[in-house]
C-alpha cells in the first residue's frame, strides 16, 4: 500500500482532507475513499496543511460541498480541482 | 478482542459504581466558595467546587442550578458530601435531594455564624468524612455500572476522520453490554440535525430531539451576530481546517456510531429509560458541557480533540484522544489515548476502539487521567439567563 496523502469520506465527495503534514504545490497526492476503499489520485494546485480540504473537481459559485455524502455548505468562489478549499471559498448554509 | 466483563470500583449505597472516590465541598452559591476551600485546604482528601452562580435566580434557571447541584453530589465518584450555603433553606434543598442517594451528607449556613466559626465546625465533618472515605476498596462491577458520556473539543477533521469514530466505534462494542451512554452538544448539531433526529429510537424520542433542537436554533438565531462570531465554528476549529458548522457537525455526529438515542435529557438531568444512548442538551462549551454530563450521572468522560482541548473534571474523569499527529506530539501531557496512526492506516478503526476501550477500563480501574494529574478541575455551571 503506498502511503495516503488524502483521505476521502464518502464516494460522493467533492473534497478530501490532508493527512500528512502538508502537500505543496503541483504534489502527485494518493487518495483513499473510506467508503469503498478505493484509490485515486490528484495533483495539488495550492500548498495545504494537514486537516485542511482539497477540491477533487472544478467547482463554481453556488455549488454545495459534499463531505460524509452530506451537505456542508457552499462555493461563493469558483475553486478549481488540486486548490485549497475553507472559510475563503466555502460558506456555511445556515446562521 | 474480547471486551472484559468487570471493572473495579467503588460500590455506592443506592446500587450506583463510582470509578472514584471524592469527599466534595459544595457551596451553593458564590459567596459561599471561600468557605469551601478553606475547608477544603484544611481537610487532605476533600475537593472544594467553587463556582460563580446560585443567588436570585429564578425560574428554570434556578432549577437547573438545582438539578447541577444535587446530580453533582448524588454522582458514584462521590463518596460523601459537605454542603455549604449562605442560608439554610436551598442548602436544605440539596442536602435532601443528595441524601435520597443513601451516602453521608450534611449541610450547613453560614447567616449568624460567619466564616471562621463556619469553617471550624465544617472540617470537623469533612475530616470524618474524609477518613471514613479512605477505607472504601475497589470491586469488582459489571461493565454495566460504567455511565460513558462523551463530547468534543478543539475539533478539527481529524476528528470526524478518526477520533470521533474511534469513540463511535466504542459505542458500538460497549452499547450491548448494558452500558449508559450519553452525547449533547445541541448547536454543534446544526447541519446534521434532520440526520442525527432519525436516531432516535422511537417517534417520541425523535420529536423530542427535533424539539430541543429547534428552541436553540432559535434561541442562537435571536442572539446571534454575523455567524456566530467566531464561536461556531471556532477560531480554533478553522486553524484545524472546519470550514463550516455543517462539517462540524457531521464530525461530532461520528461520535455516535451506530446507536441510537432512546431519549433526550434535560441538562444536568439523569436518565432513568434504563441502559443504552442518551442525548443531553447541552451547550456547547467544553466545560459546560461536562459539567451538565456529570451531575446527570456519568462517572466516565471520553474526549476526542483535533487540535488540542485540555479539559478536566472534578468528579468525573475526562480522557482524552486524538487523531492529529501534530497534537498528539506537541501536546502529549494532555493526551490519554493517541489514535493518530489511523491518519496513516497503521490502524483501522476497530483496533482503535479496542485501544480506547482498554484505556477506557485502566481509567475506570483508577488510572489518573492526564487531565487529573495535571490538575484541571473545570466546575463550570450552565446559566440560561441573569438573575432577578
Amino acid at each position: 500500500m503506498s502511503n495516503t496523502d488524502i483521505i476521502i469520506h464518502d464516494e460522493k465527495d467533492n473534497v478530501g482532507v490532508v493527512v500528512i503534514e502538508k502537500i505543496t504545490p503541483n504534489q502527485d497526492c494518493n487518495c483513499w475513499i473510506m467508503e469503498n476503499d478505493k484509490s485515486v489520485s490528484i495533483q495539488s494546485k495550492d500548498e495545504i496543511p494537514l486537516g485542511h480540504k482539497i477540491a477533487m473537481v472544478d467547482l463554481n459559485e453556488g455549488d454545495t460541498i459534499l463531505k460524509y455524502g452530506h451537505d456542508i455548505g457552499k462555493v461563493v468562489k469558483n475553486i478549481k480541482k488540486g486548490e485549497h478549499v475553507h472559510v475563503h471559498n466555502v460558506k456555511t448554509k445556515k446562521w | 478482542m474480547e471486551i472484559p466483563k468487570s471493572f473495579l470500583g467503588y460500590k455506592r449505597e443506592n446500587g450506583r459504581a463510582g470509578t472514584r472516590n471524592h469527599v466534595i465541598i459544595l457551596p451553593v452559591d458564590d459567596i459561599s466558595n471561600a468557605c469551601a476551600e478553606a475547608v477544603a485546604n484544611n481537610i487532605k482528601g476533600t475537593i472544594a467546587l467553587p463556582h460563580s452562580y446560585g443567588r436570585l435566580q429564578f425560574g428554570a434557571d434556578l432549577e437547573l442550578h438545582f438539578r447541577t447541584m444535587i446530580g453533582t453530589g448524588k454522582n458514584p465518584n462521590v463518596a460523601a458530601v459537605i454542603v455549604i450555603g449562605i442560608e439554610p433553606k436551598w442548602t436544605k434543598r440539596i442536602v435532601d435531594a443528595i441524601a435520597t442517594t443513601g451516602k453521608p451528607v450534611e449541610g450547613f449556613s453560614i447567616e449568624g455564624v460567619g466564616d471562621i466559626d463556619t469553617i471550624a465546625k465544617v472540617s470537623k465533618k469533612a475530616q470524618e468524612f474524609s477518613m471514613w472515605a479512605s477505607e472504601k476498596q475497589r470491586e469488582e462491577c459489571p461493565m454495566s455500572d460504567l455511565w460513558i458520556s462523551v463530547k468534543c473539543g478543539e475539533s478539527d477533521t481529524t476528528s470526524g476522520l478518526a477520533s470521533n469514530p474511534t469513540v463511535g466505534n466504542l459505542m458500538d462494542k460497549l452499547e450491548p453490554l448494558g452500558v449508559h451512554l450519553c452525547f449533547g452538544e445541541t448547536s454543534e448539531l446544526t447541519g446534521a440535525e434532520t440526520v442525527c433526529e432519525k436516531r432516535g429510537k422511537t417517534p417520541e424520542a425523535q420529536a423530542k430531539f427535533k424539539k430541543t433542537w429547534n428552541d436553540y436554533n432559535d434561541f442562537i438565531l435571536k442572539e446571534a451576530t454575523d455567524d456566530l462570531s467566531e464561536s461556531q465554528p471556532t477560531a480554533g476549529n478553522i486553524a484545524g481546517g472546519l470550514t463550516t458548522i455543517e462539517e462540524k457537525a457531521f464530525g461530532n455526529f461520528q461520535k455516535i456510531g451506530g446507536c441510537k438515542f432512546i431519549d433526550v435529557l434535560e441538562p444536568a438531568e439523569e436518565p432513568t429509560k434504563g441502559a443504552g444512548l442518551y442525548f443531553m442538551d447541552t451547550s456547547s462549551a467544553a466545560a459546560e458541557c461536562v459539567t451538565l454530563q456529570a451531575a446527570g450521572g456519568f462517572n466516565i468522560h471520553l474526549f476526542p480533540t483535533g487540535q488540542g482541548n485540555i479539559i478536566g473534571n472534578p468528579i468525573e474523569p475526562v480522557i482524552k484522544l486524538t487523531a492529529n499527529p501534530l497534537t498528539a506530539k506537541t501536546m502529549s501531557e494532555h493526551i490519554d489515548v493517541d489514535v493518530s496512526k489511523i491518519l496513516s492506516r497503521e490502524m483501522n478503526l476497530s483496533q482503535a476502539g479496542d485501544e480506547l476501550i482498554k484505556s477506557t477500563l485502566r481509567v475506570a480501574n483508577g488510572r489518573l487521567t492526564c487531565a487529573e494529574a495535571l490538575g484541571h478541575k473545570e466546575f463550570v455551571m450552565t446559566k440560561l439567563y441573569r438573575s432577578a
